[in-house]
């Protein structure tokens, strides 16, 4: 018998605010522990939690960018359970009124492309992180107190590829909306996944197991592939499967058994008595609305109408924001859109690959470049210095007008210079100076690079052609 | 009778009074009620720490800043918490050995603001662990003593408040008032205690019991002092998202209250006066009530239909939210820790040892309640049955300013007398506990003794930010009462 595999995935994404979603600790990753901790987030007698509504906006925003229907009415919760990585052992969550619901996400799939539905998305606070030591256990609390937005998917997903393509596709929306950094070695996403396997066409789900915290999309797709697998092998042996809570053993590739639904958590969900219910207004959340990043795809399609550049280039400008942020600045500043993608699609990009950092690291700004495409279409200086001088401004930043200036790179249109390094160059090179003049148009070209060499490389070569083609008798 | 036994019995209003004619310094005054707590306390218990050295050190700041020519309202007036009130580096115990060692390393927000004014902190005072309890026998560190009676209880579970301003071993004290934490042994003592409207003092740093009826209040020796130490306290705390953002009474709202209780309605709650309540309370309860009609008060029945399952819906919502609130008392950050093989026996062991018996007792309740499969017949059903019981209070202020009732329905009970028996020690709590539960403002204030020399409270309450209106009423029938009494001194008594 053929299965198939259905699967649901809440992911964790932490939120990009400067300080803790209760109190004003930053959220900085990678403080010696216990440094950015308060009497809230270390839950001390008589602390209270004050919500912070950036962490609300960015839910919201991420609401929108999903298509989600946003709550005007939403509240917190307490869910209780005890673990030492929780402060006060409950969890302050969103349990029967999160700030988002309903909404998807499209998705490529070998079968063309497929709307992955969203079930909610809720705000909640983060855990601390326990350390474990030869001979102790040790908390760090820097963590706990982080935003944490947790998005449930419908259980649309069919096999470990499409929920890897869902992942990828989700983390560069929040990426690119900037509710995200979505720094996967630093914890930013995790995932737990529910997966069951039923026979193809079937329209009954099968018994399913939950796969909690996962740290990376490898190991969603490494677990969910073994999963899939184990429970298709189970059943097709004439098993029976129950309904578990399991974990991933990364080193061993399985998934091994944590706890079955009758050691489930009760977790005594109650509304949280010391925060108030998250009201929000139709001109707060139009406000949001009107804020909203330009989508990759619809900013892709958009660069290709609006300056004319072809698919290719308006896809890789576009992957990153910032990257194509700066392209439309330094493009609407010197009105030529191609020169702006291509010098940025080559050197740019390649800089940013070579350094590991953001178009932002680098020294460039988008004034500098637009300077530079219209120093290169005015003939003073050649696309080969071009490409000298952006590196320089790429290293150290400034104009390209100082760099010119500093370096002596201006190019050399003085028709009188050009005249005498023509002369020089038809007297040291007679031969090819005589085999252009019996029609041999290629000696050309050799006889406009001594030019340049006696120019070092300033000379224009256009100007430096014509004055050769005078002098040789071969005028037009 | 020594200077010093006089001067812990100064109110704050007289204490600032003498302070601003230079008849004392605050270290005098600090060490005359240090002093007094040396002597007389023994007998009471009121006092689980005193930090003598702080108190001083605070009183040498206070004359400091009055020498500048500081008049802060509360500047040298030496004031004791409750022990679930952050205090930075002061123990905040709350009575329990569970916090064991703990030192608040912050102040809660009423601290800052006492410092802010001037007050000088005396020391931490006895409770009902956690608050649970209404006769501070539920303190881990042993009961506090009645001073007019000491076989009797404080009341509670601000019993150690109250023992301390009825004994005169501080000015002031400030207590917390879940479901009459306050009022009730301010009425067993003898003092007047006020519990503001919900959300009006920050709770920020007072150590939660129940967050959705906890709320921090004055105990005075008179109604003035209770509006001066709310002025100080009340306001809007960004810290506290529950706290309202209203303005708050002046100072001297009710010194400079009228005698008139002309144009006042005061509603008289039949379901108040139940059956089975002491007949020597109920009497001079009524004659308090007959003095502000000779005021000019007019007097009418009002009903509050819902009030027999108050202490129903009190015990399933406190319950509830005090099953996570002590949740995080697990030996792992601070406090007791009793070590076992793996964390979960050492939460174990922890809060066995760590917790009392009644509060294991609603953290049970509270937790069964919230299981899977109650939480709607009980923490649901209750929070509906709350509603009905704030809109009762609403329908009857349609009628009425305010209300007058009972605080207890006995005066002080004996020392031992309730402890086998929680059901009845909760039925006790049935005339104050609708005031929490409807989020209003509320005071206790003397009305008399009984023939034994047990005082006997009147409350009055008020609809929610209406404490203006309360204060100025109490003031007028203190006054009309005549002076405060005072029990007899430990020293002296029997």
């Amino acid at each position: 018998m053929n299965h198939e595999a259905v699967i649901g995935l809440e992911i964790h994404v932490q939120l990009r605010t400067r300080s803790k979603i209760f109190c004003g600790c930053p959220t900085a990753y990678g403080a010696e522990p216990n440094r950015q901790v308060c009497p809230v987030c270390l839950g001390l007698p008589g602390a209270l939690p004050v919500l912070n509504e950036e962490a609300v906006r960015l839910t919201v925003m991420a609401g929108l960018l999903l298509g989600c229907q946003i709550r005007r009415f939403s509240k917190f919760d307490r869910k209780n359970y005890f673990y030492p990585d929780m402060p006060k052992n409950y969890q302050i969550s969103q349990y029967d009124l999160p700030l988002c619901v309903g909404g998807g996400l499209e998705i490529e799939t070998p079968a063309g492309p497929k709307t992955v539905r969203l079930r909610r998305i809720h705000l909640e606070e983060d855990v601390a992180k326990n350390l474990h030591f030869e001979q102790a256990s040790g908390v760090d609390f820097n963590r706990a107190g982080t935003p944490l937005m947790e998005i449930v998917t419908e259980p649309d997903l069919a096999s470990a590829d499409e929920a890897l393509a869902f992942l990828q596709a989700l983390k560069r929306i929040l990426h690119y909306g900037g509710i995200s950094d979505c720094n996967l070695e630093e914890g930013n996403v995790r995932c737990d996944v529910n997966v069951s396997v039923r026979p193809a066409g079937s329209a009954a789900l099968g018994v399913k197991t939950e796969i909690k915290n996962l740290n990376t999309f490898r190991g969603v797709h490494r677990a969910l592939t073994h999963e899939i697998r184990r429970q298709t092998e189970l059943l097709a042996g004439g098993g029976r499967l129950v309904q578990e809570t399991r974990r991933w053993n990364d080193e061993l590739g399985v998934t091994e058994p944590m706890r079955t639904k009758e050691e489930a958590h009760d977790y005594r969900y109650f509304p949280e008595p010391d925060l108030m219910p998250v009201v929000l207004d139709e001109a707060r959340i139009e406000q949001w609305r009107a804020a909203l990043p330009e989508l990759p795809a619809v900013r892709r399609a958009r660069f290709v109408a609006e300056y004319g550049l072809p698919d290719y280039d308006a896809e890789v400008l576009t992957a990153d924001r910032e990257v194509a942020d700066f392209f439309e600045a330094a493009a609407r500043r010197c009105g030529r859109p191609k020169a702006v993608s291509n010098w940025i699609m080559t050197e740019v990009l390649r800089a940013m690959g070579e350094r590991g950092v953001g178009i932002g690291a680098l020294r460039l700004t988008p004034d500098a470049l637009a300077e530079l495409v219209k120093v290169v279409d005015r003939g003073a200086i050649s696309a080969l210095r071009g490409k000298e001088i952006l590196a320089e401004l790429i290293e150290r930043g400034g104009r390209p007008a100082e760099v010119i200036e500093r370096r002596g790179l201006a190019q050399v249109s003085d028709e009188a210079a050009i005249e005498a390094w023509a002369a020089e160059a038809i007297a040291a090179h007679p031969g090819p100076a005589e085999e252009y003049r019996r029609g041999k148009a290629a000696a050309l070209q050799f006889l406009i690079g001594q030019v340049m060499k006696l120019s070092r490389g300033r000379a224009n070569p256009k100007l430096a052609g014509e004055a050769l083609r005078q002098r040789l008798g071969r005028a037009g | 009778m020594s200077r010093a036994a006089d001067v812990a019995g100064w109110t704050v209003a007289e204490a600032v009074e003498r302070l601003d004619a230079e008849e004392i310094s605050s270290v005098e005054l600090a060490q005359a009620v240090l002093e007094a707590i040396g002597r007389r306390d023994g007998a009471i218990g009121a006092y689980l720490h005193v930090d003598a050295d702080a108190a001083l050190a605070a009183a040498r700041a206070a004359d400091e800043r009055r020498s500048r020519g500081d008049r802060a309202p509360l500047l040298g007036v030496p004031i004791g918490l409750k022990d679930n009130i952050s205090e930075q580096g002061q123990p905040c115990g709350c009575a329990s050995r569970i916090l064991r060692g703990y030192r608040a390393p912050y102040d809660a927000t009423v601290v800052r603001r006492l410092r802010e004014a001037g007050a000088v902190l005396l020391g931490r005072l006895n409770m009902d662990e956690f608050a649970m309890g209404s006769s501070t026998e539920n303190s881990a560190f042993g009961p506090t003593r009645n001073p007019w009676d000491r076989t009797r209880v404080p009341g509670g579970s601000s019993g150690g408040a109250a023992a301390a301003v009825a004994a005169d071993i501080a000015l002031a004290a400030l207590g917390s008032d879940t479901g009459g934490s306050i009022r009730q042994p301010a009425s067993f003592c003898g003092c007047v205690g006020l519990k503001p409207t919900y959300g009006r003092v920050s709770r920020y740093g007072l150590v939660a019991f129940a967050s959705s009826l906890d709320q921090i209040g004055p105990l005075t020796k008179s109604v003035d002092d209770a509006a001066l130490l709310l002025s100080v306290i009340a306001g809007r705390d960004p810290m506290d998202s529950t706290s309202l953002d209203a303005p708050v009474p002046p100072a001297d709202v009710a010194r400079t209250a009228p005698d008139t209780l002309q144009g006042l309605r005061i509603g008289l709650p039949v379901e108040y006066f139940i059956p089975g309540m002491d007949a020597e309370v109920e009497a001079a309860v009524r004659a308090a009530i007959a003095r502000a009609a000779d005021l000019g008060a007019e007097v009418r029945e009002v009903r509050l239909p819902h009030t027999r399952y108050a202490v129903a819906v009190y015990y399933l919502v406190a319950t509830a939210e005090c099953s996570a609130n002590l949740a995080r008392y697990d030996g792992v950050r601070y406090g007791l820790r009793i070590p076992a093989e793996d964390v979960i026996e050492q939460y174990g062991r922890t809060r066995a040892a760590g917790f009392g018996p009644e509060v294991k007792r609603r953290i049970i309740l509270g937790t069964y309640t919230l299981s899977a499969g109650y939480y709607d017949a009980y923490y649901l059903r209750a929070q509906k049955v709350r509603t009905l019981i704030r809109r009762d209070f609403e329908a009857a202020y349609r009628e009425c300013d305010l209300l007058a009732a009972p605080v207890t329905p006995t005066p002080a009970f004996r020392l031992g007398e309730n402890v086998d028996d929680p059901l009845n020690m909760y039925l006790g709590d049935i005339l104050t506990i609708p005031a929490n539960l409807a989020g209003l403002c509320a005071i206790s204030l003397p009305a008399g003794r009984t023939a034994s020399g047990l005082p006997v409270g009147l409350q009055l309450i008020a609809p929610p930010l209406e404490e203006a209106r309360l204060l100025r009423a109490a003031a007028a029938l203190e006054r009309a009462m005549g002076p405060r009494e005072r029990p007899p001194r430990t020293e002296e008594a029997r």
